[in-house]
């Protein structure tokens, strides 16, 4: 058996999915596009699977979360709906309600947040309610765990015994005979491609382009639905789409002050307004998001990440030296040796070193995102980002960029467009991520070291620049078009739950090791495998003659317009590829040296202007491959993870020329 | 006159909202349908986006967006 969990954003569904089904969550996307999809086994009936649905507040056919959820409750015919409806905002949350209904599906809501609307001194006479609504509704309270078995024992109950919503009109006057008479007029058209009728009919009367399409109507049949709504227009003195909507409020509403006790205002609200005076205030808002933004950076990439991320490679370092005193005792052959040491642990290594960073962080975003907050954020800073086609939203995964595209990259699950994600993600990589930092730092310690602070500055502005001017080429490119309406609800502040918090950080956890894996793992293996053999498979015995050294060779002459045409560099480029702070340790070791001599070394292979070009170029190229495989999930695309390595290599290369030849005209 | 222009703590009551496609439809989905009445709580630190109150919720809207939503004079209170 198969449900569908649908609901408003903000309303407790992903708490209430949690609730349902435990840990035992699969997490995926919908076909062809980026919108989340999690399945779920409902906890004690091993048959019945429950999809959370994206949070949305109507099925329009204007964006992917509601196409998607749609197309599933049409062609996937689940067996019953769950509708989550937040009862301290009842009004707007039943606003889908009625248009689930529609779908002629067995039905049930769901009516969280119970416990809050009777404390607060209001009621909902659940009986009354029921009667005029047509389908089940079971009070329940999600973050406390309450009247979730009566919820799974109705759903089921209805589910098996196929009862559909018992009432699918409620409009009156010229709605309703002109949804009555569409019905009639597409009914053989809208059973088969196996669509409700009514739910076809009020699609047509709102001017609904897909439903249009998809029901085939004869020329004929289009004129008259045209005259009819025509009609209906001249009749209320209103267009098709407010006509409807209307409709659907003044019946809500009607309905509501018949069956609901409304407190006067809830403590909730009062709260949320006061603590909404301090935090988007026209003056405190800012800084408090900065101050915000600081601390969770300094205790993920500082103090929590340094000292988790200290344990992990002390108990790494431990391990492989335990490996390899055991190796060298068994007198293994060194190629075996250094594949274990260098190529497995690396490997994995460098998998975990990611891990302490996304549990931080992720800790820290999801409570930031349960409490309310980050829509704030987005309220506070969407005027930076209008200009390149996104909204504030996109704010806070593009600021958790500078310390690690890969987390950033996750984070933008949580942006509520597809069209946002997507451009967000693409974005995301410019932000000079903290594995950058080192190569910054041996470099300008080589060349700039009165002006170092100047040149790091420089090249974070140049790397923002970057994504600003990628964001309008994307915006009159690829994606052109409108973008998603930015009109955002602010819920009330909440607490977050300690089981979602824990749940997402699990979630995200275990799926960037199981995804990370393979492909980090294969990158290092691949790497070790080139820089150990010469192209005869004998082990080289420096680094000059490995079969890396001659791909470097091969790609040196790209290089040379740029000012490093050295096959040196171009070697330290392949391997940043696995990660950044590779490009350091290959040069050190290319050039004999190790890391404390590496400046004096680069000296010789670089002048100041190269050696800023080298930088640039390093900023701008291609993200790590644990960015880029981050990037292929997210998207759900092979094409565009690979777009990306292709876009930013072209991108650094012409930025990095530019800067070279114009340096040269003024270095002389 | 238009939402955008109604000042900080006012209310009014919608009278029409104008414009087309997506963000028109949006805006009626989230109730911002004829005779319901709105209250302007507050603008973004930079000016923009708006904060508004209606059917016992908050919502932002940017500036230009406000302009398709036609409300009544201004009304006390």
């Amino acid at each position: 058996m198969i449900l569908g969990l649908a609901g408003n954003q903000n309303c407790g569904k992903t708490t209430l999915f949690n609730q349902l089904t435990g840990s035992n969550q699969h997490v995926g996307n919908f076909p062809g596009v980026t919108v989340e999809r999690k399945d779920g086994v409902v906890r004690g009936h091993r048959d019945v699977t429950v999809v959370d649905l994206p949070g949305i507040y109507s099925l329009s056919p204007y964006s992917s979360e509601e196409i998607v959820t749609r197309d599933f409750l049409l062609s996937g015919r689940p067996d019953a709906i769950i509708n989550i409806v937040d009862a301290t905002n009842i009004e707007r949350n039943l606003y889908l309600s009625l248009q689930l209904i529609e779908l002629d599906l067995p039905m049930v809501i769901a009516l969280n947040m119970m416990d809050e609307v009777r404390a607060n001194g209001g009621t909902i006479r659940i009986a009354e309610f029921q009667k005029e609504i047509g389908v089940p509704v079971v009070p329940i309270s999600a973050s406390r765990n309450e009247g979730i078995a009566e919820l799974v024992e109705t759903v089921l109950e209805t589910a098996s015994a196929k009862r559909r919503p018992k009432r699918q009109d409620f409009c009156s006057g010229a709605v309703h005979r002109t949804v009555h008479s569409l019905a009639h007029l597409v009914e053989d058209h809208a059973q088969r491609i196996h669509v409700p009728p009514r739910f076809a009919a009020t699609k047509l009367v709102e001017g609904d382009g897909p439903m249009l399409e998809a029901l085939r109507l004869s020329e004929n049949e289009k004129d008259m639905v045209r005259h009819d709504v025509t009609e209906m227009e001249r009749e209320l003195g209103t267009d098709r789409e407010a006509a409807l909507a209307d409709m659907r409020y003044s019946f809500i509403e009607a309905l509501c002050s018949r069956t609901v006790v409304k407190p006067a205002e809830s403590k909730e609200h009062r709260r949320s307004v006061k603590l909404d005076g301090v935090l988007t205030d026209k003056y405190l808002a800012i800084p408090i998001f900065l101050g915000v933004m600081m601390l969770v950076f300094w205790l993920t990439f500082g103090v929590i990440g340094n000292f988790l991320s200290d344990l992990l490679s002390g108990g790494i370092t431990a391990v492989t030296d335990a490996a390899d005193g055991a190796l060298r005792a068994y007198g293994t052959n060194p190629v075996v040796r250094s594949l274990v040491i260098d190529g497995v642990f690396a490997g994995v290594g460098s998998v975990l070193q990611f891990l302490p960073t996304i549990v931080v962080l992720f800790f820290f975003l999801s409570i930031l995102e349960d409490t309310g907050y980050m829509a704030r954020v987005a309220f506070v800073m969407d005027k930076l980002l209008r200009r390149i086609g996104l909204s504030g939203r996109s704010f806070v995964p593009m600021l958790i960029g500078f310390g690690c595209s890969v987390p950033a990259i996750m984070a933008t699950r949580t942006l509520s467009s597809e069209r946002d994600r997507k451009m967000t993600i693409l974005l995301t990589p410019f932000m000079s991520c903290s594995a950058k930092l080192p190569i910054y730092a041996v470099f300008t310690a080589a060349f700039f070291r009165e002006k170092a602070a100047f040149v790091m500055i420089l090249l974070y502005v140049m790397g923002i620049l970057a994504g600003i001017g990628s964001g309008f080429l994307m915006r009159g490119t690829v994606f052109r078009g409108n973008p998603v309406p930015f009109v955002m609800e602010l819920p009330n502040y909440r607490i977050p739950s300690p089981k979602s918090v824990l749940l997402l950080i699990w979630d995200k956890a275990r799926g960037f090791l199981v995804r990370a894996f393979t492909v980090i793992f294969a990158a290092t293996i691949v790497i070790w495998f080139l820089q150990t053999f010469d192209t005869r498979f004998n082990v080289v015995s420096s680094g000059s003659e490995s079969m890396l050294a001659i791909v470097g060779r091969f790609f040196a002459p790209l290089f040379a317009p740029l000012g490093f045409g050295d096959w040196r560099s171009s070697t330290a480029l392949i391997t940043g590829f696995t990660a950044k702070e590779a490009v350091i340790s290959t040069l050190a070791v290319l050039t004999g040296t190790d890391v404390s001599g590496l400046p004096a070394a680069l000296s010789r292979l670089f002048t100041p202007l190269t050696a800023f070009t080298f930088l640039t170029f390093t900023l701008l190229y291609t993200p790590c491959v644990a960015a880029v495989n981050a990037v292929r999930h997210e998207m759900n695309s092979v094409k565009s993870a690979v777009g990306v390595v292709l876009y930013q290599c072209g991108f650094a290369w012409i930025v990095a020329f530019l800067v070279y030849q114009i340096g040269r005209l003024i270095v002389g | 006159m238009t939402l955008d222009q109604l000042g900080i703590g006012k209310k009014s009551r919608i009278l029409q909202v104008r414009g087309q496609g997506a963000l028109r439809r949006r805006l009626l989905d989230m109730g911002l349908t004829p005779r319901t009445e709105v209250m302007v709580r507050k603008m973004a630190p930079m000016g923009d986006p708006m904060e508004i109150h209606l059917r016992g919720y908050e919502l932002t809207i940017r500036l230009e967006d406000a302009k398709n939503i036609v409300i009544e004079e201004e009304s006390a209170g």
